[in-house]
């Protein structure tokens, strides 16, 4: 079943006019931001395929900046986000790519903010739902559509296992886990979406794990910061 | 959920002694280990939202970021206020209701996709102006969106409801299957009922092309949510008076889905043919992205 539930069918509740190209596109902004974990002081963004050819009429730009304020898809603010971003101190450049893209609706959101950069891309892929294909050029996917951990690390031998016996211990099931490196022994990308709620009790133990460098919670259902 | 086809829903209500609405709430708690509280209270905050762009659609400015549309719920308001409608009261009622929220939706409102927003003023124009019409109060109407769900979900799993992949019969015409549904249901029509508006008003919209001006959710999407609003009341009223779909309504469902995967790419939400490319389309596509291609637009796999 691809629709699992009644409200993929009722809802989401949204800020015009398109689901993939307005609300899918605030999840793509406010996910780079909670990768970030904080308001970027600068924002880079490329647009392409279908997102570029319209995004004026679908206010696409406006969506990926609230997402970057880190609004939710209905929050009424998101018509004002281009002067709201510049008020918090946020500077955001779009540019238009006619490169071609895997899929029509693809958005590269770089956001900085003093010594910390982080690089996402992502796809709006119908309805508000979203897909993260690379995270600082690792690739690996996942829909933010379950409380999420990006885990960030070194490649050891028995870390996994470190990792998924600390999920264990906090009674959580992990739906949905993808690994990516860049080389041996290098660094690592582990990204774990879990049935239940991520505590900040497990992101503390797990940041403890040596050769761990960072733990990031996305969890679009709460304010960030509160697991 | 324990239901894929119409009909299997229609034998669990039958074999329950439930409503279709009553079910969807309790199969969505099985689905998601929710209390049927916290669902129904996430639904009727939803129901706020769809009254709330009603009504916004019929006082505030509502032209949208391109220019393009805007005020014709205003204008339709106005008129059904000075002048007899033709339709009658109370569907030019649902008529203005349902372009109020697509026009809120144009202009970057808060709207409810119903099922995509695209398609998301059919049902609130049905409901809000049935709400009115029938003096049901607010939760029944909540309930009434859980048969629309209901309904939809089986549209989606089996057949699609987002124009790129079946044209806009997915959207619009799913959303008014699902509004004709609920409301004959919402009038005391039995499961079979209910289930059998869903075919005769499926039946009306089978083939109908996506073909936005631009690529935008707004020539000609605003108007045919106006139309599918008053379609479905029409089908409700035939529904409740004991008209059947002679084919099934599950059968009608598998015709959408044939229907649309032999529709051509240029009208299913590319811009590439119907309205999009007639003399004017192309001169308002220009006007708005230059000299650029058109837009490939594609809402993707999905709603």
């Amino acid at each position: 079943m691809r629709f699992k539930d009644v409200f993929s069918i009722i809802g989401p509740s949204m800020i015009g006019p398109s689901s993939s190209h307005t609300a899918g596109a605030v999840r793509l902004g406010r996910t780079a931001r909670r990768i970030l974990g904080c308001l970027p002081e600068q924002a880079d963004i490329v647009i392409y395929g279908s997102f570029a050819a319209t995004y004026q009429g679908h206010g696409t730009d406006l969506a990926i900046t609230a997402g970057l304020l880190d609004y939710d898809t209905d929050d009424m603010r998101i018509k004002d986000a281009a002067v709201l971003a510049e008020e918090a101190g946020l500077k955001v450049k779009f540019h238009t790519s006619s490169l071609p893209v895997a899929h029509p609706n693809t958005v590269k959101i770089m956001v900085r903010n003093g010594e910390r950069e982080e690089s996402v891309t992502g796809c709006s892929i119908g309805g508000g739902n979203i897909e993260i294909v690379s995270v600082n050029h690792f690739d690996i996917k996942f829909t933010a559509g379950y409380p999420t951990l990006l885990i960030f690390h070194k490649d050891r031998p028995g870390l996994i296992a470190d990792i998924t016996d600390i999920v264990k211990q906090a009674g959580a099931n992990i739906g949905y886990m993808e690994v990516d490196r860049k080389s041996r022994k290098g660094d690592v990308l582990t990204v774990i979406e879990s049935d239940e709620a991520i505590t900040s009790a497990l992101i503390c133990r797990m940041e403890q794990i040596p050769d761990i460098q960072r733990v990031c919670l996305i969890d679009l259902t709460s304010k960030e910061g509160m697991p | 959920m324990r239901f894929s086809s119409l009909n299997e829903l229609v034998a669990l209500c039958t074999q329950e002694s439930v409503t279709i609405g009553k079910l969807m709430v309790q199969e969505q708690a099985q689905e998601t280990g929710k209390t049927e509280q916290e669902i129904v209270e996430q639904m009727a905050s939803y129901y706020q939202v769809m009254k709330e762009a009603v009504s916004k659609g019929l006082s505030e400015n509502t032209k949208s970021r391109s220019g393009l549309t805007g005020g014709d719920a205003q204008r339709v308001q106005s008129f059904r206020m000075n002048h007899v409608p033709s339709l009658g009261d109370k569907a030019s009622k649902a008529l203005a209701y349902a372009l109020a929220v697509s026009e809120v939706n144009a202009s970057m409102g808060r709207i409810i996709a119903t099922p995509t927003a695209g398609s998301c003023g059919i049902i609130p124009g049905v409901f809000v102006s049935a709400q009115e019409t029938f003096g049901w109060e607010d939760e029944q109407l909540v309930y009434g969106l859980f048969t629309a769900g209901a309904i939809g979900y089986v549209i989606a799993n089996n057949s699609f409801i987002s124009g790129a992949e079946g044209g806009c019969q997915a959207e619009v015409g799913s959303a008014i299957g699902m509004a004709a549904g609920a409301l004959t249901e919402l009038r005391g029509g039995t499961p079979e009922q209910t289930v059998h508006a869903v075919g005769l008003a499926l039946k009306n919209s089978l083939g109908l092309i996506c073909d936005p001006v631009g690529g935008l959710v707004e020539i000609p999407c605003i108007v045919r949510n106006g139309f599918g609003a008053v379609t479905a009341q029409a089908v409700s009223d035939m529904a409740l008076a004991g008209v059947r779909s002679v084919i099934p309504s599950d059968e009608v469902i598998h015709v959408m889905l044939d229907v649309g995967t032999a529709m051509p790419e240029k009208h299913r939400e590319t811009a590439k043919g119907g309205l999009a490319q007639t003399p004017t389309g192309r001169k308002i596509m220009k006007e708005l992205y230059g000299n650029k291609d058109q837009p490939a637009r594609n809402r993707g796999n999905g709603k």
